[in-house]
């Protein structure tokens, strides 16, 4: 029987699939259609020191084998998760993790240091990449003295496991990975959603309200699957694989590729069950090929540089 | 309510009107099909397509209990209902329902101040008179009276007059003067020629609906309204289908798609 759990920095997973945040609201949404508890873990909708109403309608444009989203990271805000959504999801048998955004490297940090204390919550993603907000977000992610001024701050008061998501849209993933390397983090994730857009062409106008917005699905796959490649062999700390996972032979193409984990976003929306047919297939691969556990497919791609 | 991923299969395939497909579909496995509201929707698997993926929202237009049927009348517009109408008897559609919050139903028997069944008042337009089908079927179940105003934009948009028919009394507006009166729903003289109903519900473009809900306001008269807002997962989770509410933006897929207009800015 193959192992499928993992770890990232001290963070132990019984499974390297966890769910995109933004994908899967706070888990509870899909609890109709999976047996949560079979999840990796669950890393929950970007949250914000002060609540957010995101961007105006249209925020979504379907596109040739992906979509655009502009939500702008609409929440109620941390205090509103620690209150009312933590005592939900906390009982979940899962891993939970929280996706921290912000608007300056303190209110980034403040709201890392009140998920700090949530008992339940072992890890929290860090948002330097969304590239729907005008404030904050992106404009982090895109260099490497904005992202470690980000991960410094809230390494400064978050103990526990810091994974840092990350922007494709930049011009050397690599380097801004070793920054945040530098900085501390204990992973990266990558990637976030590609800036792209729609236009209507009977109406002359963008389709969505902010006029761009992030690319996500099986579109973006080949974008992403190659900066996994390139950030393994840049940094040391683990690597969490996203963009356009669709089953369980892309997850396995991002885990050769050098992902110790992989996040599961777009597919959800096609199919709700998706995560699990994922772990299936993942443990079936293992099996076929005569692998005892996850762990020795990390990087594999790679044929021994690490 | 609980919500299911099924596979359902076609029973049956016809086209009401040029551009648009009725689906009659049940399940795969024989089971009943799952309780289901007026108003809410199912989110439809599109295979085969090279370029669409994501599921179509299509409302719910009648549940048939005694055939195990489900009923999705389609407008046709682009490559995922395109699809939708190349199906054929036998074919199996994966489908995720019962989605969002339905239309609210008067209290069982719907009877008026004076003891007489309860006037509700169904405003359609184009597709968007899909839904009102199941939902006028329930209030005559539930001893109310429903009124059907339909618009479309000439006689050949009409969509199962006769249908409505068995279930109460239809009135037609088209655009062109083609069938009923000419002119939109809101110029109808019914308005004028019968007592205000006890509610109205509308479902139909957004202009359409806009000028119902000013006039259900100037009345006084309750009134729902229900949206179809670009949406990607349907279950509250991606927060792309948002309406700007006095309550903020809440997402159509979950707290809607049905409104009453108290709760809307238009």
């Amino acid at each position: 029987m193959s192992d499928l759990s993992t770890r990232i920095g001290s963070l132990t997973l019984k499974n390297p699939v966890l769910t995109a945040s933004g994908t899967f609201g706070y888990g509870l949404e899909f609890a109709d259609f999976i047996d949560l508890s079979r999840l990796g873990g669950i890393i929950v909708k970007g949250t914000t020191l002060e609540p957010r109403q995101g961007n105006p309608y249209p925020r979504m444009a379907e596109t040739a084998q992906g979509m655009l989203n502009c939500v702008g990271l609409q929440n109620k805000g941390v205090d509103y998760f620690c209150e009312h959504i933590y005592p939900e999801v906390r009982r979940l048998d899962t891993r939970v993790l929280v996706n921290v955004s912000g608007s300056s490297p303190e209110t980034y940090a403040e709201c890392a240091r009140r998920i700090a204390a949530l008992d339940d919550v072992p890890a929290i993603e860090l948002n330097i990449s969304c590239p729907n907000v005008r404030q904050g977000g992106m404009a982090f992610g895109v260099t490497c003295e904005g992202a470690a001024s980000v991960v410094r701050a809230v390494r400064a008061v978050y103990p526990k496991t810091l994974i840092v998501k990350l922007s494709p849209n930049v011009t050397s993933i690599a380097d801004i990975a070793r920054a945040v390397e530098a900085e501390g983090a204990d992973a990266v994730s990558l990637i976030n959603t590609l800036m792209g857009m729609a236009i209507d062409a009977e109406k002359r106008r963008p389709v969505l309200s902010i006029g761009t917005g992030g690319l996500s699905g099986p579109a973006v796959k080949p974008v992403a699957l190659r900066m996994v490649w390139q950030v393994f062999e840049a940094v040391k700390i683990p690597i969490v694989g996203l963009g356009g996972i669709m089953n369980a032979t892309d997850a396995i193409e991002f885990i050769l590729a050098g992902a110790t984990a992989v996040e599961i976003g777009t597919a959800n929306f096609i199919d709700p069950t998706i995560t699990v047919k994922v772990i299936d297939g993942i443990k079936d691969y293992l099996d076929r090929h005569g692998f005892g556990s996850v762990n020795e497919l990390i990087g594999l791609a790679h044929e021994g540089k690490r | 309510m609980k919500k299911y991923l099924l596979d359902l299969s076609v029973r049956c395939v016809s086209y009401p009107r040029l551009g648009y497909v009725l689906l009659q579909l049940t399940t795969l496995s024989g089971d009943p099909l799952p309780e289901m509201q007026p108003g809410q929707f199912v989110e439809v698997r599109v295979d085969g397509s090279a370029t669409s993926f994501l599921r179509r929202p299509i409302s719910i237009n009648r549940v048939d209990r005694e055939a195990n049927e489900l009923w999705l009348l389609v407008h046709i517009v682009g490559e995922g209902t395109r699809w939708m109408a190349s199906l054929s008897v036998g074919d199996v559609l994966n489908v995720m329902l019962p989605l969002g919050r339905g239309f609210t139903l008067p209290s069982v028997p719907a009877l008026s101040p004076s003891g007489l069944p309860e006037r509700c008042l169904l405003v359609g337009g184009g597709v968007g008179t899909a839904p009102l089908l199941y939902l006028g079927e329930m209030l005559s179940r539930a001893g109310a009276c429903p009124l059907f105003l339909l618009g479309a934009r000439t006689h050949d948009d009409l969509l199962q007059l006769d249908l409505f028919r068995r279930l109460g009394d239809v009135c037609v507006t088209t655009e062109d003067g083609s069938a009923g009166e000419r002119g939109f729903v809101t110029q109808h003289s019914i308005w004028q020629t019968t007592p205000p109903p006890a509610r109205i519900y509308t479902c139909g473009p957004k202009p359409m609906m806009q000028a119902v809900a000013r006039m259900a306001r100037e009345r006084h008269i309750p009134c729902e309204v229900s949206l179809e807002n670009l949406m990607a997962c349907g279950l509250g989770a991606c927060l792309c289908c948002v309406e700007d509410t006095v309550d903020g933006h809440v997402c159509v897929c979950q707290q809607g798609p049905v409104f009453s207009i108290d709760k809307l800015k238009w």
